[in-house]
């Protein structure tokens, strides 16, 4: 049995099809991340394995249980931190975890957790009083009172400035490091990247990729190509003057040329040199994750995790 | 682990962060009490300064020497208890609408003839005018009487028979003081504002700020959630009654009955007033709107439910909504406990107040909800 068994799992806010049949498997150990922008279906989908939110359709297993129906067991071996953490205003991260030990009913030491989240600083401030990162390690902490096997962590790093998002993923490492399976949601690639094994990508409700980078660049990624800097005239010299397949980015000024052998390179080179053109800096290179993420999710995404260029901006569902 | 435990530790938590919040602290336990010592201040007699009464003076002689002017005689020994201060009006006036015009309650009539009547021995009658909600008027009708028995015990030396009299008008025979109402009215006040503002406030904003969802994650129920609140809001209100209380009777001498009857009222109150914030912070989509509605149901009952001055002196139609109000009951069945010692008034209010909780709180447990569909 994997930790997590998701399979045609639907979820629909009135008309909006928020979570469209979507299935994946999390193996134990794992720190596996849904990745997508906002409205995606990221939140929906992680609040269902919480069991935080009813579904409309499909199955869903965590720990071989139930998350809506067998709740209040699922969650004495899960820790969750929702998006954007709040908590009481006046109670320290040191009484919080207090508090939550107690209604488990389990001992805990919170130096120890403190310890672990790296917040032993803060220990005694109030919550009102801590910044967005310290409220993070906050509801961290109070995910690892119950020792869970199994974390879910909702855009933990959303609105935080580098050094606390550093500061968070180095949390999520040690206890990644600890065995803990993890689900992570996330808008910020490079976060997906320093710390899933796997990930899917989310867009629109359905899952448009999944697997390691690695796996997913060589999926839906464009393979090798050399790229040119120089005007449109000079690609389309070279696209009339070679066999070549030839893309032009008016943005960057990049003449892109897909390889289907190393040797075309040469060629596409030797007609640029014959055009007596000016071009610039030469490369070849491959996709990126950041390449196939823009292409699968039709642009680029800001921050917030709202996509700023590409063409299906509409019709992007509101987070529940 | 039992729920009474998991309760326990969320109401240490809770009161803890309670008592850290300065400005809750404030509006639950201080603002009721500086309440009381506005209202009773400013109402109260039992400060230094003499109570302003107006007089008119019908006995306008003639007198055949200044001594036979008894009338003046009776004023000036008034003026000299030093408690009241008067003020003369002309007896052209018609008393009783000239003292309405000066939004005044206290006056007195002396009526024509007194000097000459009093002195050939026909019986005479002071009139004085009070009203029962004020502390004010008992002392002009204490100063009345004083006067008087010394006029009379004058008189009983010649004559042995008392001869002035006085009648009391627009004098309720209840002796009740102001502050007498004012210390039930604000303890009903406090019990309606902490819970009601906080739950309005706190259900709203939980629910925004997912922090319900986050306590569903653990071991805690919603009802064990809802329980430490009501808890924290009955100590939280009996506090606020033993401040009151002590504040109404060592500071301006209310005449207060302490029994059991309280309690039942004490513990309802704030369970009542918990589930209709609880109610309110539920049924509204954010905490803007829920604010409003809250306002709007409570500010109403803050004012009209006889918490700074007693109903019976509203006009007729907001009597009427008084008695719609929750608020109303609890107040009203305080001030049979304590003021009129009326305990089958107080029961019948008690069922009134033991409905309208058992609903709202049904209600509030029935529809708050930790997890959304």
């Amino acid at each position: 049995m994997m930790p997590i068994e998701v399979s045609a799992l639907k979820k629909c806010y009135g008309d909006l099809k928020a979570v469209d049949e979507i299935s994946f498997t999390v193996n134990k150990g794992e720190v596996f991340g849904l990745l997508g922008p906002n409205g995606a279906g990221k939140t929906t989908t992680i609040e269902i394995l919480e069991g935080l939110r009813a579904k409309d359709g499909g199955d869903v297993k965590v720990l071989g249980l139930d998350p809506w129906k067998n709740g209040y067991e699922l969650h004495k071996k899960i820790g969750v931190i929702p998006q954007e953490f709040t908590f009481l205003e006046k109670i320290t991260p040191r009484e919080a975890i207090i508090y939550y030990a107690d209604l488990f009913d389990i001992k805990v030491n919170p130096d120890e957790i403190l310890k672990e989240v790296l917040l032993e600083d803060s220990a005694k401030t109030n919550f009102d009083s801590l910044s967005g990162g310290q409220k993070q390690k906050t509801g961290l902490a109070l995910a690892l009172v119950g020792t869970p096997e199994m974390l879910f962590l909702d855009e933990p790093t959303t609105g935080l400035d580098p050094n606390a998002r550093r500061a968070i993923w180095d949390v999520i490492r040690g206890l990644k490091a600890k065995g803990k399976t993890i689900i992570l949601t996330t808008h910020y690639l490079d976060e997906a990247q320093q710390l899933a094994d796997r990930v899917a990508i989310m867009d629109h409700g359905h899952i448009v990729a999944m697997g390691t980078s690695d796996e997913i660049i060589a999926q839906h990624g464009s393979g090798e190509r050399l790229e040119i800097h120089g005007t449109e005239e000079l690609a389309h010299y070279i696209k009339a003057n070679t066999e070549l397949q030839v893309e032009y980015d008016r943005q960057r000024s990049i003449i892109s040329i897909p390889l289907k052998q190393k040797i075309d390179a040469l060629s596409a080179l030797a007609a640029a040199d014959q055009s007596k053109m000016d071009y610039g800096e030469i490369q070849t290179r491959r996709d990126s994750l950041d390449d196939v993420f823009v292409k699968l999710v039709s642009g680029r995404v800001d921050e917030h995790g709202e996509i700023i260029s590409g063409n299906n901006e509409n019709n992007r569902g509101a987070k529940k | 682990m039992s729920s009474g435990k998991r309760i326990l530790s969320d109401f240490k938590v809770f009161s803890r962060g309670y008592l850290r919040n300065r400005f809750g602290l404030f509006f639950g336990l201080i603002f009721p009490v500086i309440l009381i010592l506005i209202f009773g201040a400013i109402f109260s007699g039992t400060g230094t300064s003499p109570v302003n009464v107006y007089v008119q003076n019908q006995d306008v002689g003639p007198f055949a020497s200044p001594q036979m002017n008894i009338a003046q005689q009776f004023l000036n020994s008034l003026n000299n208890t030093g408690v009241i201060k008067i003020t003369m009006v002309s007896d052209s006036e018609n008393f009783s609408k000239y003292l309405a015009s000066q939004s005044a309650s206290d006056g007195i009539i002396i009526p024509e003839n007194f000097s000459a009547d009093y002195l050939v021995g026909n019986p005479v009658n002071v009139i004085v005018y009070g009203n029962p909600t004020s502390s004010t008027s008992s002392i002009v009708s204490g100063a009345v009487n004083g006067v008087i028995n010394y006029f009379n015990l004058n008189y009983y030396k010649q004559n042995a028979t008392p001869i002035i009299s006085v009648t009391q008008t627009t004098v309720n025979t209840q002796q009740t003081k102001y502050i007498d109402f004012l210390v039930p009215g604000l303890i009903g006040f406090a019990i309606l504002v902490s819970p009601m503002f906080s739950m309005v406030n706190i259900s709203s904003e939980y629910k925004k700020t997912k922090i319900f969802k986050q306590l569903s994650l653990t071991p805690l129920t919603k009802n064990e959630w809802l329980t430490s609140k009501i808890m924290w809001y009955i100590t939280l209100g009996v506090f606020s009654f033993l401040f009151m209380v002590a504040v109404g009777i060592f500071l301006f001498g209310a005449h207060i009955t302490l029994t059991v009857w309280l309690i039942p009222f004490l513990i309802l109150g704030p369970m009542m007033f918990c589930s209709l914030g609880m109610l309110v912070g539920t049924i509204t989509k954010n905490p803007e709107t829920a604010g409003v509605i809250g306002n709007v149901v409570t500010f109403p009952m803050m004012f009209l439910s006889g918490t700074f001055f007693p109903i019976s002196i509203m006009p007729q139609y907001l009597q009427s909504i008084a008695h719609v109000l929750p608020l109303f009951y609890i107040i009203q069945g305080l001030n049979n406990v304590m003021v009129y010692a009326n305990y089958s008034g107080a029961i019948i209010d008690l069922a009134v107040t033991a409905v309208i909780t058992a609903v709202f709180f049904l209600l509030a447990v029935r529809l708050f909800k930790w997890r959304e569909d």
